[in-house]
């Protein structure tokens, strides 16, 4: 417990001190392109807390949750149907090699034919990209289930919905978890990427159009918060990984 | 109850085929404890596959009831020996034991008592909301036990179920299954390698010979019951009973070992 806190004090001092010894070394700065921290975190606070927070944030965080849960369900659905059976699983790995292979920015032109320039498209491209990690790893995960546990299944004839429900995606959930991990990392680059392009709002737009006006402090708060925002949502993925996945753990630590 | 008719199977075709079960026929009466003894490799897991519906045999065919069997047979439990890949780890050993009884459509009373009794009859009362990998290897197994006795079938298939546990768990439970057995009045088949497991437990023996397998002796057991760790394996026609087995399964180890 002692050996907990001390690790948690630590990462919180750690930061921090890097941050106040940033603030101290840049404090004098009179480059246009790299102001003060303490410039630079007071501008965060005006335009995050909470100014633009409607206009920009939200959207973005829309576009992000949208696109990242239609990748998820579309992907865990497939890959439910993709696991059960070695052959179509065989059959499809090529074409879903293929796709996976795609930059996945190189669609941004295509998707603004299709879709326009509106929100559509940025949460189309979010969840084509995320779709692949979560598939490969829901087929892995179910073609990898213990033999043992499937013959005891059958044997107790449990089938259907119950034996997807309390025995198949259950049994394959660590390896869900690892592709929406990957997936998860993969939406912040695409909201910010799709942004980037043909957009009004959002942080990634933001971050651009700041940088065109020569906001360089603007700029530099939108850098940041796009950081903190990947680590909070790691930190929240972590937490419902470690709730959902308890079991996982306990039981490979029971094993060795 | 269950009658073995003539089962064989063959893995693979034409001349890369290998017979692992020529020719086998034997039965297991209402209420009997059998146990299948054979030597290493002779295919055991695979005749209880067979038997058990999750594997098809070449020729022949198993019945139970005198019906055929196809698919696993609904008034069939199997206890495996790998107790920790049997059971699931994301579920308390009340969901374990809860999930095949699904299909019982029983009341919530009388899920909830069945459930009470096996765990009782295994010793496992209190642990009903630890996970699997909260137990000892023993006790797991005393899980997988329990749920097959709350599914309350006709007939037990248990597959070397005590291989991997340590010899005094062993002992504990062989006297578990011979407790539930008297309680529950359940039909065991019982596969193992053990030969003094496989006469201390059962009514009959039924003892294999090498791939490709078919029936070596069907072996009566004349023991007296209740049966005791100790004082029945002390009996000579204990002694004499698995000596006989054992001549049956390795005539080449006793004939290296010299006459006695």
């Amino acid at each position: 417990m002692n050996r907990r806190r001390v690790g948690l004090a630590l990462e919180i001092a750690c930061p921090l001190l890097v941050l106040a010894g940033l603030a101290v070394w840049s404090s004098g700065s009179q480059s246009f392109y790299w102001p003060p921290v303490t410039e630079i975190l007071a501008t965060f606070r005006d335009t995050w807390l909470f100014e633009r927070f409607g206009t920009d944030v939200v959207p973005s965080l829309y576009r992000l949750g949208a696109g990242y849960l239609l990748a998820c369900v579309v992907a865990i659905a497939a890959g439910i149907v993709l696991g059960s059976s070695a052959r179509v699983s065989r059959a499809v790995e090529p074409i879903v090699e293929f796709l996976r292979a795609i930059p996945p920015p190189a669609l941004i032109p295509f998707g603004l034919l299709i879709f326009g320039v509106g929100d559509g498209m940025k949460i189309a491209i979010i969840a084509f990209v995320c779709v692949w990690p979560v598939l490969l790893n829901t087929v892995d995960g179910i073609r990898s289930l213990d033999p043992t546990l499937l013959d005891t299944t059958r044997a107790y004839g449990i089938g259907g919905f119950e034996r997807l429900r309390s025995v198949v995606l259950p049994g394959a959930s660590p390896q869900i978890f690892a592709g929406m991990r990957t997936s998860l990392s993969l939406a912040l680059i695409m909201m910010v990427v799709s942004e980037l392009v043909a957009s009004t709002n959002g942080i990634g737009y933001f971050v651009l159009q700041s940088q065109r006006t020569f906001a360089i402090p603007e700029m530099w708060a939108g850098i940041v918060l796009l950081g903190l925002l990947g680590y909070l949502l790691n930190v929240v993925f972590v937490v419902i990984e470690n709730r959902v996945l308890a079991w996982h753990r306990h039981a490979r630590a029971a094993a060795e | 109850m269950l009658d073995v008719i003539g089962l064989q199977k063959t893995y693979g075709e034409g001349s890369r085929a290998t017979v692992a079960i020529g020719d086998l026929s034997f039965r297991v009466d209402k209420g009997e404890f059998v146990s299948i003894v054979g030597p290493s490799g002779c295919g055991k897991t695979t005749l209880l596959k067979c038997m058990s519906g999750l594997l098809a045999g070449t020729a022949g065919e198993v019945r139970l009831h005198g019906l055929p069997i196809t698919g696993p047979p609904e008034q069939m439990a199997l206890v495996f020996q790998d107790y920790s890949r049997s059971l699931m780890p994301w579920m308390t050993v009340r969901g374990n034991m809860a999930l095949p009884l699904k299909r019982r459509r029983l009341s919530k009373t009388e899920m909830r008592d069945r459930i009470a009794e096996a765990v009782d009859s295994v010793g496992l009362t209190g642990f009903l909301d630890h996970y699997p990998w909260q137990l000892s290897g023993g006790m797991q197994q005393r899980v997988a036990i329990a749920r097959a006795l709350a599914y309350q079938p006709d007939i037990l298939l248990m597959d070397e179920p005590f291989a991997s546990v340590d010899a005094q768990t062993r002992a504990d439970l062989e006297d578990v299954m011979l407790a539930v057995r008297d309680r529950y009045g359940i039909t065991v088949l019982f596969v193992t390698h053990d030969i003094d497991e496989s006469v201390y437990l059962a009514d009959r023996v039924v003892v294999l010979t090498n791939r490709p397998t078919t029936v070596h002796e069907v072996v009566e057991v004349d023991l007296p019951r209740p049966r005791h760790q100790v004082t029945t394996k002390e009996l000579p026609q204990f002694a004499h009973l698995r000596g006989h087995i054992y001549r049956a399964i390795r005539p080449d180890a006793v004939a290296a070992g010299g006459t006695p």
